[in-house]
């Protein structure tokens, strides 16, 4: 440990969950174009639903794309170039879900500017826009050091990894996962924090992400 | 007091069960009335029965009521079911006045005082009458896709559910466009119930004797009633092309209810088509046969779900529990529980369902694959807590109003 880093923080890590509840909002999309319209006016938390809930909800399918509209284009309408474009979308490049999703009705409208004709849904598979509602809760554990810290983040659901590591850099619009902001700004210990925002997390399974970030600790803990 | 919830702690781990008692915490005290049109039999009196205990086990007051209703209005609402799902039935000012006959009679006698009152499907769903005598937030939970209706029977509910706070939908292809919010929240399977808890392979074996099964050779499996939306001919044909290829036994196993002459007539049509082969077993069981479905889905190497149509489907679920490669029609909610080629195989024919037969009993590695896939994917999305859960989150929604972060 060098001088500055600290092994114990004065404001501790507090560990928060969230769970999220999906809402239907009646509006389907049949063909690419109806899919970009409505896009450009979903609110923010269709634009983050649809790019995050597959991180939950199918784990076992990371590192294939995380967001649903790369999965629609790819598996649905079977614009297998398109898809790839929109699952390639680098999520972490964007600070807020306004600038994510400029990038992915450019993406769209770039494709359909080269496209005369669209291919339309077949009957059953039309997309359909739904919107995440956030319920934020505290878990009770409250960490000062960093072996506290990565002995929590052991027992912690993975709804509170993902508020921390998803959330509060994107829809809060933090600019910094938590765990970074912490381990720099309380611990001092700049190296790790690096370490751990630059990971992208969207390229794990949420168990992987949270061996991944152990890991990582363990390494720092034993040096 | 009660620890029911504490039971599932091993299944889904403890970090779940905390944040539904701390949702529970935030809940306390908070007076919840269910109202179904029966107490016993169904989907919906089933599942209530499992989640209000639980939900009264973390603190909310939960009391449920079943309405009371003439043979007329129970015919009335049997023909409304099959009209929101597409059949062409006429509603006219009789219908309506037994509609509402009924419903007056049951606001007179169901106390409807609560924080939360919550209304499943249309039979009950007149009772919003009262909303403004009794205040509180009323959510409409409609477990069937109306999405495509005849005409008039969505116009018979949609004065009612226009009132309400919030709807819920099983699926999202099962909702339509409406003035009030919609929520997603799926059905469920309950890991600790006798047709989906973990069985020695002894109780497997002892209930596969009793029901004449031999081992010796890889089992094909449809769990269905005998009908025809469930096409067990086509799956009969299917495993027989298989077959072919790869020896193995077929188990079609359900029921055919004695009042209901169609099934009968399915299951007669299934035995001829069988032609007393000694590798297919058709299993007429009775409605308490939960831990034979559970053994014959545990030990059998593919199940199969070939479904025309179908509500959610949870008997995938089940299966994809116990970690078996599941092979379904690609209809309903069966493509929410199956992601082709991750989660289990979706079919549209019988040659396709044939050809996946043969590959999934031939290929065991990427079946095993499935299957594992299937069952993490039903550990997250398709378990009573997560259902709990989304109840619990959709009361805390209604009661905060429509916001996109809520701060507990």
């Amino acid at each position: 440990m060098s001088a500055d880093e600290r092994e114990h923080s004065t404001r501790p890590f507090e560990f928060q969950s969230r769970l999220n509840l999906t809402l239907l909002t009646g509006i389907r999309a049949h063909d690419l174009a109806e899919l970009v319209r409505h896009l450009k006016t979903a609110p923010g938390a269709v634009i983050y639903h649809h790019t995050h809930h597959f991180l939950v909800q199918h784990q076992f399918l990371s590192p294939e794309p995380p967001n649903d509209f790369a999965y629609w284009v790819t598996h649905i309408l079977l614009e297998e170039r398109l898809g790839e474009e929109l699952a390639a979308i680098d999520i972490l490049r964007f600070n807020t879900i306004r600038s994510l999703r400029d990038a992915l009705v450019e993406v769209i409208d770039a494709h359909l500017d080269q496209t005369a004709e669209l291919r339309t849904a077949p009957p059953g598979t039309e997309f359909h826009f739904m919107r995440s509602v956030s319920f934020v809760l505290p878990t009770g554990k409250r960490v000062g050091s960093l072996k506290e810290f990565h002995d929590a983040l052991a027992l912690v659901s993975l709804g509170s990894l993902a508020y921390h590591m998803f959330d509060a850099r994107l829809r809060l619009e933090n600019g910094d996962n938590d765990f970074s902001q912490w381990i720099e700004h309380e611990l001092n210990q700049g190296q790790l924090a690096a370490e751990l925002r630059a990971l992208d997390p969207y390229t794990y399974t949420q168990e992987g992400l949270r061996r991944r970030i152990m890991i990582a600790i363990e390494l720092r803990l034993g040096s | 007091m009660d620890q029911r919830l504490a039971n599932y702690g091993s299944v889904v781990g403890d970090a779940v069960i905390d944040e539904l008692r701390h949702l529970g915490e935030r809940l306390a005290g908070k007076r919840v009335i269910n109202v179904n049109s029966t107490r016993v039999g169904g989907g919906v009196a089933e599942i209530l029965g499992r989640l209000v205990p639980l939900m009264r086990e973390i603190g909310l007051e939960v009391r449920w009521e079943v309405i009371r209703g003439t043979e007329d209005f129970f015919i009335l609402t049997k023909n409304l079911h099959n009209a929101l799902h597409g059949a062409s039935v006429a509603f006219g000012p009789a219908e309506r006045e037994v509609f509402n006959e009924v419903t007056n009679h049951n606001l007179d006698t169901i106390d409807l005082q609560a924080d939360v009152v919550f209304i499943h499907d249309p039979q009950p769903a007149g009772l919003i009458r009262a909303r403004d005598q009794h205040g509180g937030k009323w959510i409409w939970r409609c477990h069937i896709d109306v999405s495509a209706p005849a005409a008039g029977a969505w116009e018979f509910v949609a004065p009612f559910v226009q009132h309400y706070d919030m709807s819920v939908f099983s699926a999202p292809q099962f909702a339509r466009v409406l003035d009030i919010p919609q929520v997603l929240i799926a059905p469920s399977i309950d890991p600790l119930s006798d047709k989906n808890r973990e069985l020695t392979q002894s109780e497997v074996e002892e209930a596969l004797a009793r029901l004449g099964v031999r081992s010796d050779k890889p089992i094909v499996t449809q769990i269905s009633r005998f009908d025809r939306l469930k096409d067990p001919i086509g799956v009969l044909d299917a495993w027989r092309s298989a077959r072919r290829r790869f020896d193995c036994q077929l188990i079609l196993a359900g029921g055919a209810a004695v009042d209901d002459p169609e099934s009968v007539q399915v299951l007669k049509e299934v035995r001829e088509r069988a032609d007393d082969d000694p590798d297919v077993h058709i299993l007429d069981l009775p409605p308490t046969s939960n831990v034979e479905i559970n053994a014959i889905q545990r030990a059998s190497a593919v199940v199969i779900q070939k479904s025309l149509k179908e509500g959610f489907g949870l008997t995938v679920s089940e299966a994809l529990w116990k970690k078996k490669p599941v092979i379904a029609g690609a209809v309903g909610g069966i493509p929410l529980q199956i992601k082709h080629k991750y989660s289990g195989i979706l079919t549209h024919t019988v040659e396709g369902t044939a050809f996946w037969i043969k590959q999934l009993l031939s290929a065991p590695e990427f079946a095993h694959r499935l299957g594992e896939n299937g069952h993490a994917h039903v550990m997250n999305n398709f378990l009573l807590t997560r259902h709990l859960r989304d109840y619990l989150l959709a009361f805390l929604f209604v009661a905060d109003g429509n916001k996109d972060i809520i701060q507990l």
